[in-house]
């Protein structure tokens, strides 16, 4: 579905309230930037995977793929300002084919870089020698395991794709990755399969920890619990099932003026393929770039300009702002 | 229209109104008792589940069928929980046969 359609759909929610109108009740309007901690750098739409969830509608089919000179001018700007972390991400980064360059060049910089790697890529030819490129680089490992269970995660991802991500996992662990004092990180991101909000992270996480040692023998750091944004597929999927309103709704129901405070956009500036600059990978997925007088292009990077931006806020928001709260790190407050 | 409108569940919240200390006092002591303790949340969640299957109330069985769903607990795990609920209805019902079976065996001649 088009970007502006999405909107359109996003815009008519009936009698639940604006989250601009939620917002404001709070006193907190508008949201604006408090710096640049992260910088998301979205490495293009291909992907060797097509889950249902995706809002970034990424999949083989597609060819978007950042370029060299922005990339270039992604450690140009890292190299100038003091941004802590680097959050690799796509469709599947390890499909843009200078990104084993790029992490070289980033590493130099010293800062915490992570990759959001679906983990099945690894395991084919082409791209198997990145486990070692990001173990050798320190590179922190995001992956999204929606399940413990095999059924419901392929019923999400694909038939399949769980074993190649417990494969995968196994390779990694064996590497050092999720264990003790390795230094490297795996992390699991956990997401609703199906029209449901996520529950504590803390549990989910005791149940993927449990299970997944004890039925597959694998390890992992911490799990990110994510709210399923109302956008790209998983509209869709909202839409064909019936459970937009009722999704909308208890996205509304369950706001939370203390995750406001937390909301990642507030520290991130995220980059698409073509060099666009977002306020999340979310807002780039519906063409909405930066505004209120930020520049829109990296190539015309102003930190001052960006550092207090006016965050551009729409109803699908309400999916970060929802219970605990929900980021690209998981929960962003303490559960009760 | 249905006296049982899945809207209705919103209203939960507001229950308190026209006897708030009552009402404020009661979601103290439900957050208190569904919450982890001893008890986790998710073993805490599939009581409740069980409950409201066994008392056919609609906002419940949707309210924590849902929440168990938050928490990662299986349709199959759900399932069962629903047939140990099944049981002890069962159970509940011919145990109380004994009653019936004294009454009948004293007063038939």
């Amino acid at each position: 579905m088009e970007a502006r359609e999405q909107l359109r759909i996003l815009g008519q929610i009936g009698d639940i309230p604006s989250l601009s109108e939620k917002i404001r009740e709070t006193n907190m309007f508008p949201l604006c930037a408090k710096g640049i901690d992260i910088l998301q750098i979205n490495l293009g739409k291909r992907c060797n995977l097509s889950c249902r969830h995706c809002h970034v509608d990424a999949g083989p089919h597609r060819t978007e793929i950042m370029t060299r000179p922005i990339l270039e001018k992604c450690l140009e700007i890292l190299s100038s300002f003091p941004i802590a972390t680097i959050d690799m991400t796509g469709g599947a980064p390890e499909m843009n084919p200078h990104l084993e360059w790029f992490i070289g060049e980033a590493a130099r910089l010293n800062r915490q870089m992570i990759v959001r790697s679906n983990l099945t890529i690894l395991l084919e030819e082409a791209y198997r020698h990145f486990m070692d490129i990001f173990a050798q680089n320190k590179v922190e490992i995001v992956t999204s395991l929606p399940d413990y269970l095999e059924t419901k995660s392929d019923r999400q991802r694909g038939a399949g794709v769980f074993g190649k991500i417990i494969a995968a996992l196994r390779e990694l662990n064996a590497l050092g990755y999720g264990m003790k004092n390795s230094g490297l990180r795996i992390d699991i991101v956990h997401n609703p399969v199906g029209a449901y909000l996520p529950g504590s992270q803390a549990a989910l996480e005791h149940e993927y920890r449990t299970r997944l040692l004890a039925e597959h023998g694998v390890h992992f750091n911490q799990l990110f619990c994510l709210t399923n944004l109302p956008i790209g597929r998983y509209l869709d999927y909202l839409i064909e099932s019936g459970n937009l309103d009722d999704y909308l709704s208890a996205l509304c129901h369950s706001f939370n003026p203390a995750a406001v405070k937390n909301v990642m956009c507030l520290t991130t500036l995220s980059v698409g393929w073509e060099g666009s600059l977002y306020d999340c990978d979310f807002n780039q997925m519906l063409d909405l770039t930066v505004n209120h007088g930020a520049p829109k292009n990296i190539m015309n990077f102003d930190m001052d300009k960006l550092k207090n931006r006016e965050i551009v806020i729409n109803n699908h928001c309400y999916g970060c702002v929802a219970g605990c709260g929900s980021s690209c790190r998981g929960a962003t407050t303490e559960e009760d | 229209m249905s006296y049982y409108e899945p809207k209705d569940l919103a209203d939960f919240p507001n229950i308190t109104e026209w006897a708030q200390k009552e009402g404020n006092k009661f979601f103290e002591y439900y957050g208190a008792a569904t919450g982890a303790g001893k008890l986790t949340e998710r073993e805490k969640s599939l009581i409740a589940l069980t409950v409201a299957l066994t008392q056919n109330c609609p906002y419940c069985i949707d309210a924590y069928t849902t929440k168990c769903m938050s928490l990662g607990i299986s349709s199959e795990e759900m399932m069962e929980a629903a047939h140990t609920g099944a049981a002890m209805m069962a159970g509940v019902t011919l145990a109380h046969t004994t009653q019936m079976r004294k009454i009948i065996r004293k007063k038939e001649m």
